[in-house]
């Protein structure tokens, strides 16, 4: 009896390892707009949901295979990312900044309500059905695996752009001073809109990964949209490793609170630990320390 | 007494007397929803006005609506009794979330993405709830088989327009009595530097807390009023981020800065709605949040103010120049 419970914890702790490596890749974008803008994208899952209704079309209608649609919904999204950028945050980046993170909060109900009126509120799906991996007594489902493989890379390939390009050294720099670096003859503008496209592609690779796992519909950003919120806030706004920390923490929370009962049951248990460490680190995890 | 401060009173009066002589069932209806929704709009611009800007507002309206009605077709508890208990839930609830936040400065950003999560918490507990909640296919209190005074139902629109105009308002008396008082300086003190306001004796965190109890409680008394209105609930209705937003939606559009503010935002937020769903019919549906979310971004961009606050500046301006 007890072997099988902890074939169970234990699948549920590598399933909860595999869910946070799709949560930290949205955290990451999320605190890279944060840092370098110092705005927050309330629409962020949203752009992921368009992602998936994106690989749901190219992929169903279009008959693209998997791998093609993919990089076709990375740039699409990441456009979308830069239009939002151009449209709603360029004209309030003198605003105070409240007012942007409540624009973003408009751009949110556009998103869902253009999805409902474009594709309907029906449930789809990509109708790929990757097999289970069976390891050691666990079900891992493939997708997971893959997703996690993805999600990791992607943040590898982000890792190198910050710090081995120009234009990432650049992006990292404004996050540290915004105002010398516009007098140092750095194009604030033009980096804003890389960090934004950049943001926008890194929900696009997190949709892709996504419409794998879980069904497409008008609503399917609020599942996970507060999540992301609560890591980033934990994990310390604009703080990348903490973020990262932050996600497998939750996605640990998430799933083993899943195991003993129903799943909104684990969203609400990392709600209370994350209420809990406000008390105990209210600056995050690895508050960044400031001078 | 001026022609000024006779003005509230004579609007009081036609408004109590408008019932009695024009009763379409129909457009009182939507009258009693703008009341109910005003005095949801004006809660939450108590704390906005002040930079504290919630989107957890949904969470408490949920808690307001859900306990009164859960109290009621569980226990058997009187809304008249449920609803305080209900109030009460909300604030404690409040606290909960609010106290960390304040005592260790989490502000701008920060305070939003928290209290967003907290109204994405409050629709998680109501969805996994759902062998007592109904989940998201919605809620109804049962219909009373004794007293309607009793169980706060009634069947006549006349009597639910009285009610929702005298909570609306009240909301505007707490909203003067707020603008009037020494809490109104320390909290735009507040908002303007947290560390000078400290320097010069206001207690931020009090402050803060109080402000925020009188909000979340206001906020629940909407949410309970309104499930016994409707008499129906589901969790998309009264809790969650939508709700948060189109309180804030129709804040902004309104004004937030002036007491009648939030009121002229449920005009035309509720107005819109039954445009569209009138024009559209069942093709409606996600195209009012579509003009929603498009009309908040530009009033951000172009009208912070909003519709009254602009007005009002202007003819102050106007004023003044004469």
């Amino acid at each position: 009896m007890m072997d099988i419970f902890d074939i169970y914890l234990l699948e549920a702790m590598v399933n909860g390892i595999l869910l946070g490596g799709v949560l930290a890749l949205l955290a990451l974008g999320l605190n890279l707009i944060f840092g370098v803008i110092d705005v927050t994208w309330i629409c962020y899952a949203e752009l992921v949901m368009i992602g998936m209704y994106g690989m749901y079309y190219l992929v169903q209608y279009f008959g693209l295979p998997y791998y093609a649609a993919a990089p076709l919904t990375i740039l699409l999204v990441a456009a979308l990312g830069a239009l939002l950028h151009l449209l709603v945050i360029a004209p309030l980046l003198s605003a105070p900044p409240i007012n942007q993170l409540l624009a973003t909060g408009g751009v949110l109900f556009v998103l869902q309500s253009f999805a409902t009126v474009a594709f309907g509120i029906d449930f789809r799906n990509l109708g790929i059905r990757l097999p289970v991996l069976q390891f050691a007594d666990m079900h891992l489902s493939y997708a997971r695996l893959l997703a996690f493989a993805a999600a990791l890379i992607g943040m590898v390939l982000v890792y190198l752009f910050m710090t081995r390009t120009f234009v990432g050294t650049a992006i990292r720099a404004i996050s540290q001073d915004r105002q010398i670096m516009a007098l140092m003859g750095v194009d604030t503008r033009r980096l804003y809109l890389i960090t934004s496209a950049l943001g926008g592609a890194l929900a696009g690779l997190a949709s892709c990964l996504l419409v794998l796992q879980y069904d497409v519909h008008p609503f399917v950003g609020l599942s996970f949209g507060p999540i992301t919120f609560l890591i980033c806030v934990l994990g310390g706004l604009g703080n990348f490793v903490g973020g990262f920390v932050a996600a497998f923490v939750f996605a640990e929370i998430i799933s083993l609170g899943g195991l003993f009962s129903d799943l909104e049951w684990g969203y609400v248990l990392a709600f209370a630990f994350f209420i809990a460490m406000m008390f105990i680190r209210p600056a995050g995890l690895l508050a960044r320390r400031r001078s | 007494m001026s022609a000024r401060g006779l003005l509230p009173w004579i609007a009081g009066a036609v408004l109590i007397a408008l019932p009695f002589v024009y009763r379409d069932t129909y457009h009182l209806h939507l009258l009693i929803l703008i009341l109910i929704w005003s005095f949801a709009y004006t809660s939450w611009s108590m704390m906005g006005r002040f930079g504290l800007v919630s989107l957890g507002h949904g969470g408490f309206m949920g808690v307001g609506a859900y306990v009164t009605a859960l109290l009621w077709n569980h226990l058997g508890v009187s809304p008249w009794l449920g609803i305080p208990v209900a109030m009460v839930a909300a604030a404690v609830l409040a606290v909960i979330v609010a106290y960390p936040c304040f005592r260790f400065r989490i502000t701008g950003h920060y305070f939003v993405l928290v209290t967003l999560a907290l109204s994405g918490i409050v629709l998680q507990v109501i969805t996994a709830t759902r062998d007592y909640t109904g989940g998201s296919l919605g809620y109804t209190p049962d219909r009373t088989k004794g007293s309607h005074l009793l169980a706060l139902q009634f069947d006549d629109k006349v009597t639910w327009y009285l009610i929702a105009l005298a909570v609306w308002a009240l909301g505007l008396a707490v909203w003067h009595r707020v603008d009037g008082s020494m809490d109104r300086y320390a909290l735009e003190a507040i908002s303007e530097d947290e560390d000078a306001a400290a320097a010069a004796g206001v207690n931020v965190t009090w402050e803060k807390l109080k402000i925020t109890l009188i909000s979340a409680l206001m906020t629940s008394l909407a949410g309970a009023l309104y499930c016994q209105y409707q008499m129906f609930i589901s969790p998309d209705t009264v809790s969650g981020i939508s709700v948060s937003l189109q309180m804030v939606f129709a804040v902004i559009v309104g004004g937030l800065y002036v007491s009648l503010g939030p009121t002229v935002g449920a005009v035309i937020t509720i107005l819109l709605a039954e445009v569209l769903r009138i024009g559209f019919g069942t093709k409606a549906v996600g195209w009012d949040n579509l003009v929603y979310g498009m009309l908040l971004v530009i009033f951000i961009i172009f009208l912070p103010k909003g519709i009254l606050g602009s007005l009002m500046e202007r003819l102050k301006a106007r004023a003044g120049i004469k």
